[in-house]
């Protein structure tokens, strides 16, 4: 087939055109927030959130309230229960992750099982971007934007908070009110990608691309660009890919981030595997016959 | 401390800090006075760390007061009065960030809400990074830095803060000669402009030359006074028990 045909032929179905720009957009904000949140080591805690969200945006369902507020309301709650478990008893914090998100997944996954039309609601577990109406685009596309505006305004007190937590106490802001923007913003980001790739993914999305970003650059603000373009990226390619395969958008989008990541790992030219073997070859042989034995096996 | 000029740089009155029901600080009475480096010697617990936390209101005692340039700490952190240079391990030297952008961090309670530099900042970080003979190595990440290199940027950042009063922790481990020296010599400097400075350590060999006076800690207050009377090997023997007391060599 014409490779014109293959970009143009999907771009004919209106739901394609809005999966591909929902995607992108769900996919650009988890990648910046993505940046953050590798650095902090908040994967796990990303992962709890878009999780403890469910049962939140459920009972917005049930009540018409707007998905967001359940789920700001119910990722609030998680992090907090995680807090009290983990700081009043002798429980771990990935134990205490642990505990709580599933439990609130759970109570989601019940919350599901009992409420009437359920198949709008199945369709967050586990993503529905080819049946995006164009009024959920555009609330999708409004939470994305405000979550792009306050972490742009905010982005240099988020990264001070990454960085160093007592430097920011010390110079009178609040680490605890930077880490809960951080994570309020996590969970309007979790609404904004769970019709894309459904809870089980979002973790996904928040953690690739930045990681991948991470691996390519040794300044923060280039990871703030290259976290997202490369996670739109992706979404266009797996996107396409579910098209001419006929197989799961989100699952394909994922799988693409997950390939470059893995691209990236063996190849980035500064943090990569080939370029660190490369390097201690280099230095093996700098330090010449003199056998620096350690650096050689380092290297294998 | 006869000296009386000025508002004491640090003060504790009638203080205690527990955790859980471990007695980790009691001070009766502490004044550091101004325009000082003050060393602040002890074991590991022996409440050091506890010490600067609640300088800087991080942990709250559980009874009595600490004032800071005579303000509540809350109050010396709003104005940018204080300043903590963290332990080496404290921070992730692979964060992604440049020598230039941590030092900026230091303008960040003087900005806007987004933290836009001005010239003012800019100027602020470079004249801080020529103090500290960073400036040729301000676009350099800091995971490519030495320890020392690390160690005088977090001093660097201090500096453009303009902060009065400056917490440092452990400022000399993992840190190598000449840093050691640039830093001791950039402390005294500071103080003699008036700044005050309190240096926790366990490097004894650099006190004489950088500290005017040093505080015993074990869980209490044992001793305050010039460098040379707390260094008396009978003096420190207090601090860390009787085996270990060899003058200058603790750590």
């Amino acid at each position: 087939m014409n490779p014109l045909d293959w970009i143009l032929e999907p771009l004919g179905y209106d739901f394609m055109v809005r999966a591909l720009v929902t995607t992108s957009i769900a996919a650009f904000v988890c990648a910046l927030l993505s940046c953050w949140l590798v650095l902090i080591g908040w994967s796990l805690m990303g992962d709890a959130v878009s999780h403890a969200v469910l049962p939140g945006v459920v009972l917005a369902y049930i009540v018409s309230a707007p998905f967001a507020l359940g789920a700001v309301v119910f990722g609030i709650l998680a992090v907090g229960l995680i807090g009290i478990v983990r700081d009043r008893s002798r429980i771990k914090e990935d134990a205490a992750i642990g505990i709580v998100f599933t439990t609130l997944f759970a109570l989601g996954l019940a919350l599901i099982s009992v409420t009437p039309s359920q198949t709008d609601l199945t369709h967050i577990v586990f993503g529905n971007v080819l049946g995006v109406s164009p009024a959920e685009l555009a609330q999708i596309a409004g939470l994305a934007a405000i979550v792009l505006i306050v972490v742009l305004v905010k982005r240099r007190d988020l990264t001070l908070f990454a960085f160093d937590p007592t430097h920011a106490f010390a110079i009178g802001l609040s680490p605890r009110l930077l880490g809960a923007l951080l994570l309020g913003m996590l969970a309007l980001t979790a609404v904004v990608a769970l019709q894309v790739v459904g809870v089980v993914l979002v973790v996904a999305l928040l953690i690739i691309p930045g990681a991948t970003a991470s691996l390519l650059t040794d300044r923060f603000g280039r990871m703030l660009v290259i976290a997202p373009a490369l996670a739109v990226t992706a979404s266009v390619v797996g996107i396409y890919l579910s098209y001419w395969w006929d197989a799961s958008p989100g699952a394909l989008v994922v799988v693409t981030q997950g390939a470059l990541f893995a691209i990236v790992f063996l190849a980035s030219p500064r943090h990569g595997v080939f370029a660190a073997r490369l390097a201690a070859a280099r230095r093996a042989r700098r330090a010449g016959v003199s056998a620096r034995t350690p650096d050689i096996s380092e290297a294998s | 401390m006869t000296e009386t000029a000025g508002t004491p740089a640090l003060e504790l009155h009638d203080l205690a800090v527990y955790y859980g029901d471990l007695l980790a600080l009691e001070v009766d009475r502490l004044r550091v006075e101004p325009g000082r480096v003050c060393g602040l010697i002890g074991m590991n617990g022996a409440g050091k760390s506890t010490l600067f936390k609640v300088a800087l209101g991080a942990v709250r005692a559980d009874r009595g007061t600490v004032r800071l340039g005579g303000l509540r700490p809350e109050q010396a952190r709003r104005r940018g009065l204080v300043a903590s240079v963290p332990q080496a391990d404290d921070v992730d030297p692979r964060f992604p960030l440049t020598v230039g952008d941590v030092v900026m961090m230091g303008r960040y309670g003087r900005q806007g809400i987004t933290r836009r530099p001005r010239p003012l900042d800019r100027e602020a970080v470079a004249t801080a990074l020529d103090r500290v003979e960073l400036r040729d190595l301000a676009d350099r990440p800091i995971g490519a830095l030495s320890g020392g290199q690390r160690k005088r940027t977090f001093v660097a950042r201090a500096i453009a803060q303009d902060a009065q009063i400056l917490l440092l922790d452990e400022p000399f481990a993992g840190v190598d000669r000449r840093s050691e020296d640039l830093i001791v010599r950039l402390l005294r400097e500071l103080a003699d402009d008036g700044r005050s400075v309190i240096v926790s350590t366990h490097d004894l060999h650099a006190l004489p030359a950088l500290a005017d006076e040093a505080i015993l800690l074990l869980r209490r207050v044992l001793l305050h006074a010039p460098t040379a009377e707390v260094l008396k090997p009978e003096n420190l023997a207090r601090a860390f028990g009787l085996g270990t007391a060899r003058e200058g060599d603790v750590a």
